[in-house]
């Protein structure tokens, strides 16, 4: 590597490692963390931001556990350097709906009583709420295509098809 | 208050708050807690000593008319919480809604057990509705007395006593003890535990009488997560916390013996907890913990490779001295009838070590102050970690409290309770609470497994073709190498790396069947462990543990018989089966998968995709299953894809059928995903199975595309339990499918891929 790349490495290197300060829009407010650029964002979520809900299940973007949405896209927080989120906005599953205003996935995870344990189901969810926005009425194997690569151990698989089938019902 | 503040705003008062057990007992005497007076606040009262022949130990009826129900088991998720609270209002006569109950707290419920066995509702429901029962015969008695009417002229509605001939007599539960406790005396049998049984002089309701039980109600705790408003033990925080981190061995059963401190002196606050062969680091921010973890330098002991090539697995168990044989049953004269056989029949089936492989890795908070102990945990058993927190921080057992809080699924001996004691070891050293969450590696690699074993089978025929001798043996590693708990460090990684001794036990098990051949024999026979100390292949409890195992070999057999004698599968078991709930679980199976006599295997059939069908069936204690999985085989690529599965289930009364079709279905994903992928892999050194992609599972691909589930209601027969039982006979019944579609037996687990090609080539 030449002279001048390799200062500009170690540059991008230092920038990433050293703590500093990160404007994070989270649910749709603006927060300011301080943290190592190369800290994951699921420990600014769930440390920093107080924000719970997506777990640390591998830290290797091999389960979903940790899955939020970047500018809408599902992503797996527990891989992803706060240093690369730049001003894309997140929204973790606690931003997707509420009681009072559900999403439809969570509507219909309610009305099928999805989850046994429940700790896997920021993947679900949230990739499937992408999905869902992306692809009306889905068939069965589009729905099993796009829910690949996430795990649930408890084995709720059925029930997690019956939701996704019914919130597509109720998105039209 | 934020969400985020409110984890952290943990006292014992808000959370007797929550309990509502703001209730004064007139008898007993009224103690005000330490906490709240400090902060200034009025003395409070607490519940009367915890004991199991109380009846407030059980159940309490707050002020506003309420009832607040104390359960030493956990719901870890198959709605165990639901059906505990059906039972009890059924028997007090209270609305459903009027019903709270409080799981797995160590300061406000007794050890039933923990969730173990399947014992929730069986065990744990038993005493709850004897409890309620109990109860309400005390009630109504009060109110005979208040009321002036015999008994036997009262009737209860919804938590109202009143006179069946004059309704303007009536006195509510609230009127009655409202705010105060029971001081009634219960028949205990003085153990603790899953057998731990207190009934009162009351008689349980007839089941003809039954209005909340067997109703579908829903389960209340899924919206609380699906709105991330719920925490689990993961996302507990309590103030001055630490983050913790294990450092595991690269070698198993190899120790530090240098570690360089100054190679983490970069991370700020960082700092290692060494104690002999315990190793772990804690730092300020969970980030800078986990930095420590992987950059700490450490030097470990020489020690030679612990563990057998993972290929040659097989032949060191079958090889391996006998530790322990025990007989489940010998009927007739086995030995002899095989030297008299016409034919006989044999085979070995295999099966690998598998993981609990949790969604999360183990994760605790351990809090200690003021000579207080204070743990959060997903645990299993509760009472056990209290128990197991007093010995490794040598404390008594009352100084230390365990709050279960929902943790990543478990399905039995996981990694949570060596988590617990780790933290409590880590929290000790730094003198900060801590919170210990393992990594993905340690999730697999390092949790109890469920052991490999071998299993032969053999029968004798007559010239008839009549089965005349049945000889089933089991040998493998112990289902207890370490306890079903971590209550002794002697079963902890804690413990175990700190010097305790293990001390394996011996257990396995038989399979749960009625075949009625003249000639039976069972037994099981167990072997050391491949290591002796912390060991990432010690062996213990998951889910339906050994079940999954014996019954891939037994009833796999069972269809090798049929096949070789040209038997219909379904028919050739109900020669035998004598039990009537075995037959009529094999029949309702049977007749809802509309199943049509013939013998396997197929011979319709060419070219590389088949499909084939097959039925397993299991007792599991008292209860029974049968199932039949209906498979595809893609012959060029080994892969299978159980398609259809069809359950019948008979586990004597429904409480909720919902929470009982849930867990059935779960059951046979989950089974499924054990059955065709999962294997723990090894070499010399240690578990190489470390992450998704080296210990895969069933994806959403996989799932079948259709479960049905027949549900036999026997409202006359007390409940059994339901948690595991379906996971016992899918191994054999996709295995028999799969033998339908190929004409190919295979006997070893997991059907995957690679396993099948290999086999069908």
């Amino acid at each position: 590597m030449a002279g001048p790349d390799k200062k500009a490495a170690a540059h991008m290197e230092e920038r990433r490692t050293m703590t500093q300060k990160f404007s994070l829009n989270v649910n749709g407010k603006d927060q300011i963390v301080e943290a190592d650029g190369d800290m994951p964002l699921l420990y600014a979520l769930r440390n920093d931001l107080g924000l719970n809900n997506p777990h640390f299940g591998c830290g290797l973007a091999q389960c979903g556990a940790c899955t939020v949405h970047l500018d809408g896209k599902p992503t797996r927080s527990c891989v992803t350097p706060l240093a690369e989120v730049g001003n894309r906005k997140i929204v973790t599953l606690a931003g997707l709906g509420t009681p009072e205003q559900p999403h439809p996935l969570q509507t219909a995870y309610v009305a099928e009583e999805v989850p046994q344990c429940a700790y896997c189901i920021n993947g679900w969810i949230m990739t499937a709420a992408a999905f869902l926005r992306d692809h009306k009425k889905p068939t069965d194997a589009e729905i099993r295509e796009a829910l690949t690569g996430l795990k649930c151990r408890c084995g709720t698989h059925m029930a997690i098809l019956r939701a996704v089938k019914r919130a597509a019902a109720m998105m039209g | 208050m934020t969400r985020h503040e409110k984890s952290t705003a943990f006292s014992r008062r808000a959370l007797l708050k929550a309990g509502g057990a703001l209730v004064v007992s007139l008898s007993a005497p009224i103690v005000s807690e330490d906490a709240d007076a400090a902060d200034g606040a009025a003395a409070v009262a607490i519940k009367p000593p915890l004991t199991p022949d109380q009846l407030s130990s059980y159940i309490a009826i707050n002020a506003d008319g309420t009832v607040a129900i104390y359960f030493g088991k956990m719901d870890m998720g198959q709605g165990l919480a639901i059906a505990i609270r059906q039972m009890v209002a059924e028997e007090l006569d209270v609305a459903f809604d009027a019903t709270r109950i409080f799981i797995g707290d160590t300061a406000t419920s007794l050890n039933q057990g923990g969730a173990s066995g399947s014992t929730g509702v069986q065990n744990g429901g038993l005493q709850m509705r004897m409890a309620a029962a109990e109860a309400r015969r005390v009630l109504v008695a009060m109110a005979a007395d208040k009321l002036g009417v015999p008994a036997d002229q009262l009737a209860v509605t919804d938590g109202v006593v009143h006179a069946v001939n004059d309704a303007a007599k009536k006195i509510s539960y609230a009127q009655l003890i409202g705010g105060q406790f029971f001081d009634v005396h219960l028949d205990w049998n003085g153990k603790i535990g899953n057998p731990l049984y207190a009934p009162g002089k009351a008689q349980p309701k007839d089941h003809k009488d039954h209005k909340i039980v067997g109703q579908p109600i829903p389960r209340d705790d899924i919206a609380p997560k699906v709105f991330a408003q719920a925490d689990f033990a993961a996302d507990i925080k309590v103030p001055g916390m630490v983050h913790g981190r294990m450092i595991r061995p690269p070698v198993a059963g190899a120790v530090p013996v240098k570690v360089d401190e100054a190679s983490i002196k970069q991370i700020p606050t960082a700092k290692v907890v060494w104690d002999k062969g315990f190793l772990g680091v804690v730092a300020d921010k969970e980030w800078d913990a986990i930095k420590a973890m992987r950059q700490l330098k450490v030097e470990w002991s020489q020690v030679a490779p612990p563990f057998p090539d993972q290929a040659a697995l097989y032949d060191h168990i079958r090889n391996a001295p006998t530790r322990k044989r025990e007989v489940g049953k010998e009927a007739g004269s086995v030995e002899d009838a095989f030297k008299s056989a016409a034919r006989v029949i044999e085979a070995e089936y295999e099966w690998p070590f598998q993981s609990h492989a949790r969604m999360g890795p183990g994760c605790a908070v351990v809090e200690i102050k003021d000579g207080r102990v204070t743990c959060w945990t997903g645990t299993q058993k509760a009472h056990f970690v209290q128990a197991g927190l007093a010995a490794t921080l040598a404390v008594p057992q009352e100084a230390v409290r365990v709050i279960w809080t929902s943790g990543p699924g478990s399905y039995g001996r996981s990694d949570a309770d060596d988590c617990a004691m780790d933290a409590a070891v880590l929290a000790k050293a730094v003198g900060r609470p801590v919170r210990l969450q393992y990594m993905r590696d340690e999730g697999m690699a390092w949790d109890p497994k469920a052991p490999a074993s071998i299993h032969r089978a053999r029968v004798a025929l007559d010239a008839a073709g009549n089965v005349v001798a049945y000889d089933f043996l089991s040998k493998g590693f112990s289902r207890i190498d370490v306890n079903t708990n971590g209550g002794e460090p002697k079963d902890t990684l804690a413990g175990q790396t700190r010097g305790v001794a293990l001390k394996s036990g011996d257990g396995f098990g038989f399979p749960g069947d009625s075949y009625d051949f003249a000639n039976k024999r069972t037994a099981w026979e167990t072997i050391a462990p491949l290591l002796d100390r912390a060991s990432p292949l010690r062996t213990a409890h998951m889910r339906d543990p050994v079940g999954p195992q014996i019954h891939f070999a037994s009833e796999s057999f069972i269809d090798e018989v049929a096949a070789a004698l040209n038997a219909d599968p379904v028919e050739f078991r109900l020669r035998y089966v004598r039990d009537p709930r075995d037959i009529a679980v094999i029949k309702a199976a049977a007749e809802k998968a509309a199943w049509q006599p013939r013998p396997s295997p197929r011979k319709d059939q060419t070219g590389d995709k088949v499909t084939g069908r097959g039925i397993a069936y299991a007792q599991r204690g008292a209860t029974r299953v049968a199932v039949i999985a209906e498979v595809d085989v893609d012959r060029s690529t080994g892969s299978i894809w159980a398609r259809k599965v069809t359950v019948a289930h008979d586990c004597g009364q429904i409480i909720n059928p919902d929470g009982l079709h849930h867990a059935i279905e779960n059951n046979v994903v989950q089974a499924t995903s054990r059955t065709l992928w999962e294997e723990v892999r090894f070499d010399r050194n240690g578990v190489t199975s470390v992450d998704w992609q080296t210990y895969p599972i069933l994806e959403m691909a996989g799932a079948p595309e259709q479960v049905d589930i027949v549900m036999i209601n026997r409202p006359e027969i007390a409940p059994s339990g339901a948690g595991e039982a379906a996971s016992r006979p899918m191994a054999a019944a996709i295995a028999n499918a799969v033998f339908d579609a190929t004409g190919v037996r295979i006997r070893r687990a997991p059907l995957s891929p690679d396993h099948v090609k290999s086999a069908l080539s």
